[in-house]
């Protein structure tokens, strides 16, 4: 794979017989030793995934009167030192330039973590709305390892020098892993008890091989996305893109209103007059899996496509997420699925598709 | 009995006028952990390389395209419950059987060491 970059745990994916895949410009494990025991291993005991490809900056600076508060849908000025939280970057339509999650380390520092297509529109949205402050792209100097799962935290635990019991959810801890400065969130993107861990590039290979010497299962982007689209948590390029906006897409509820922010005006027009688009999650009562640009169809016509689908591990059946057209849709009529083998019908449903302890 | 692959990957086995039809393990490899299986219509007439059957695993698709044509006279059901028998054991998990109607077909089909070479090749 050429012109791919590498992160620092490639050679850790080699040495475990890893299938790779080019993903956003990075050569990345697509699974190990098959998406269906890495996805059982998060859901039933503890994954680990290098995720070192997302991008992290830094601003260090005035939160009020720097601009940066208008650079995200998140409130950073409310947010309070050691808690973290999910929002979107917008363009002034209210499309989704990218989602993220803001780390507030200190009243002055903050840490962005973004998506590994998107660092440069991110970078640049940001630093757009910047007047004052520093903001730097730590990238490519940090590595990024994701456990998850019911018993990551007596893994984890191992390794740390302080007691997990105290990060509660969407909280965050500086501290230090094998000697070297680490960052860990209780975050993640499976729906599991789960901790991310933002390390030097370094020390990241020791941490992962120790991590698996403690028990844990390594896991590939092919397990994570099927552990995520369980959840229903949207994916950049799937379900969101700078065409679509956060009420679009079904991610409206994450949105507070009450600072302002790149995209705001838009926003609040299109809630007055209706999304144009409604996000639907279906099952598709088989296991036949959803497949992402299949058409959907209602009443004879198409009125949408799917933006992501997989067969489900978790629920046993074909689950999906399809954007469709709000003037077209009905949700009491009967609604299919166009493939080149037929219409496949389909039952709307709840988020998430899967719930812990059912 | 004699077994002979394709080069989209299945394998025909013969017994007697018999063939059964399974995917190679390169194929199953390929493809992942497999999820779902679609069959052929037992008593559906069939020509070679027709699209008769369907694979999904999580990540992908593919057809399955029979190496024979002939009349399907049986068909894997307990795949339709049971998809990862493919993923255990390729070579063995059959998925339907059929009555071959022209053997010249199976005898153009490559042998062991020629579809070796052929995946070597890709």
């Amino acid at each position: 794979m050429q012109n791919l970059k590498q992160t620092s745990l490639y050679e850790k994916h080699k040495e475990l017989g890893a299938k790779n895949i080019g993903f956003c410009g990075w050569e990345m494990p697509l699974q190990y030793d098959g998406i269906l025991k890495e996805h059982s291993a998060c859901r039933n005991s503890a994954a680990i995934f290098d995720t070192s490809h997302m991008g992290e900056f830094f601003f260090e600076g005035n939160l009020l009167f720097s601009g940066v508060n208008e650079a995200t849908t998140i409130d950073v000025i409310k947010l309070p030192v050691g808690k973290c939280k999910y929002g979107f970057i917008l363009n002034q339509s209210g499309g989704v330039i990218d989602d993220l999650i803001i780390y507030k380390v200190s009243p002055e520092r903050l840490m962005f973590v973004v998506n590994a297509s998107r660092i440069d529109a991110d970078f640049k949205a940001i630093q757009n709305c910047l007047e004052s402050g520093v903001f730097t792209n730590s990238s490519e100097q940090t590595s990024k390892i994701d456990i998850q799962g019911p018993k990551s935290k007596e893994i984890l635990q191992n390794i740390l020098k302080f007691n997990l019991d105290e990060l509660e959810f969407f909280s965050f801890c500086e501290s230090t892993i094998m000697n070297t400065f680490a960052l860990i969130s209780r975050t993640g993107y499976t729906g599991e008890l789960g901790y991310e861990l933002y390390l030097d590039n370094e020390i990241a290979p020791k941490v992962w091989d120790k991590l698996i010497s403690l028990g844990a299962t390594p896991a590939g982007l092919g397990a994570r996305d099927v552990l995520r689209l369980e959840m229903g948590y949207s994916l950049y390029g799937n379900e969101l893109n700078e065409e679509i906006t956060p009420l679009d897409a079904g991610v409206g509820f994450f949105i507070n209103y009450d600072k302002h922010f790149v995209g705001k005006e838009a926003l609040v027009k299109q809630k007055e007059q209706g999304p144009k688009y409604n996000t639907i999650a279906f099952t598709t009562n088989s296991k036949r899996a959803p497949r992402e640009d299949m058409e959907v169809i209602q009443n004879s016509q198409v009125i949408g496509r799917v933006t992501s689908g997989t067969f489900s591990p978790s629920v046993g059946m074909g689950i999906g997420l399809a954007r469709v057209e709000n003037s077209l849709f009905d949700k009491d009529a009967p609604i299919s699925l166009k493939t080149n083998r037929g219409e496949i019908s389909i039952t709307l449903t709840k988020l998430p598709f899967y719930r812990k302890d059912k | 009995m004699a077994k002979k692959y394709s080069s989209e990957h299945e394998w025909a086995e013969i017994d007697g006028d018999i063939a059964s039809i399974g995917l190679s393990a390169y194929a199953v490899e390929q493809l992942g952990d497999i999820t779902f299986v679609e069959l052929p219509e037992v008593g559906s007439n069939i020509n070679k390389d027709d699209s008769v059957a369907f694979v999904e695993s999580v990540k992908a698709a593919s057809d399955i395209y029979t190496p024979i044509g002939g009349e399907v006279v049986e068909v894997n059901l307990e795949l339709e419950d049971r998809p990862e028998l493919l993923n255990e054991n390729a070579q063995e998990t059959w998925i339907f059987k059929l009555k071959i109607s022209n053997m010249d077909e199976f005898d153009t089909l490559m042998d062991e060491d020629q579809y070796k070479a052929f995946i070597e090749s890709l």
